[in-house]
């Protein structure tokens, strides 16, 4: 560097004034609006309730059930009763797997034995997507991961489930 | 880096021109408040504008929570002000600045009334701002209503009667704006939030643009 001073022009200078000024003003008016716009996104996600789901954990067989129950619903100003469904069963560990009906494909309705061509599976009618009975896709078929699985706790004799949790692809 | 990038779109569109035309040009001595510190009453119509700016991006961002319903529209704004962070203050901005926007537009209209700056040859651009004036009045009117409480609601249902004192053609203009010739509610909303979001602003960017380009080509009024 030589050691000539780096003057600053009067334009410079005013330029650089110019712009604190603008940017200082814009920031002041977006800040608000952009904080409101964003706010979804840095909401605390509200932790799922387990709900009652009316089965009696001795009713649960190995033969997966499809089970129905109503969530209330808070989607902002609006707020209503949902429906949400599992096919509950017991596995060969006597373990309950309630596993979410949602194929992982594109998101349609899967049923249990749902296509007479494939007993003994989950099938998705919309692209013939299917799953083993323990929620695992089959491979070859669209589905990428096995089904979505409840949280499930026992009280009282009664099933409660709460949020349904991806599981590792297969 | 910025430099860079102007350079490069510079060099195939030659925007440069284009810039030195809105942005280039000489401020009089006799609007510069660093100069005579009166001119600051030439200001009103910046302000003005700037408060325009702030009305619009305010109201953009709240159309992301508002609806136009009337089971909806109360809660929705509720929400936005109680649950919404910031929510408060964007509407804030908004609702104050419809007051002040008119409180600007007013000043400036008397500064240019006083000094005669209407006068031949700007009569034309005299003209547009009024009609920008009636606008900014259609916009508060109609921007009233949508929260869609109490106060909006019987403030709409008496704007509804005035605008029915027209003679021969008000019960067909009360209609007209609220849907229904008797009922105030579901359609006259859906109504004037589309009058306020599109339609008003639509005549509003319009008459500005006029507004602009006319003081741009006649210049500002000489010194008194």
């Amino acid at each position: 560097m030589s050691e000539e001073k780096q003057q600053v022009s009067r334009r410079q200078f005013l330029n650089y004034t110019l712009t604190g000024v603008g940017g200082f003003m814009a920031a002041g008016l977006l800040i608000s609006p952009i904080r409101m716009a964003i706010d979804p996104v840095l909401k605390p996600s509200s932790v799922g309730d387990y709900a009652n789901v009316g089965l009696a954990v001795e009713d649960i067989t190995t033969e997966p059930t499809r089970v129905d129950w109503k969530i209330d619903q808070v989607d902002g100003w609006y707020e209503s009763e949902v429906s949400k469904a599992a096919w509950v069963f017991k596995n060969e560990d006597d373990e309950i797997m309630a596993l979410s009906p949602t194929c992982t494909h594109l998101g349609c309705v899967v049923s249990w034995e749902g296509s007479e061509k494939y007993p003994n599976e989950f099938f998705c009618p919309c692209h013939d997507g299917r799953y083993y009975k323990d929620g695992t896709n089959i491979e070859g078929t669209p589905p990428t991961r096995p089904l979505d699985r409840f949280e499930h706790k026992v009280e009282n004799g009664m099933l409660y489930l709460g949020n349904a949790q991806e599981r590792g692809g297969a | 880096m910025l430099q860079k990038i102007y350079d490069w779109i510079d060099e195939r569109v030659d925007i440069t021109p284009i810039w030195r035309d809105i942005a280039d040009h000489e401020v009089p001595e006799h609007v510069n408040p660093a100069h005579h510190f009166s001119a600051f009453v030439y200001c009103f119509g910046g302000l003005t504008f700037f408060v325009v700016v702030i009305q619009i991006l305010s109201g953009m961002f709240l159309t992301m929570y508002y609806v136009p319903d009337i089971e909806n529209a109360w809660k929705s704004v509720y929400y936005l002000q109680t649950e919404v962070a910031h929510g408060q203050i964007v509407r804030g901005m908004h609702h104050w600045g419809a007051s002040v926007v008119i409180v600007m537009l007013l000043l400036h209209t008397l500064r240019v009334f006083f000094q005669g700056a209407y006068k031949k040859p700007r009569e034309l651009n005299w003209m547009v701002g009024v009609l920008l004036f009636f606008v900014m009045l259609g916009l508060g009117f109609t921007g009233y209503l949508l929260p869609w409480d109490n106060k909006a609601y019987f403030a709409t249902q008496v704007g509804l009667e005035i605008a029915e004192q027209v003679p021969f053609i008000g019960e067909y203009l009360k209609t007209l704006l609220a849907g229904d010739a008797e009922i105030v509610g579901a359609q006259t909303l859906t109504r004037f939030f589309a009058i306020h979001v599109f339609f008003l602003p639509g005549a509003l960017f319009a008459l500005m643009a006029v507004h602009f380009i006319l003081i741009r080509r006649q210049g500002i009024s000489g010194p008194l």
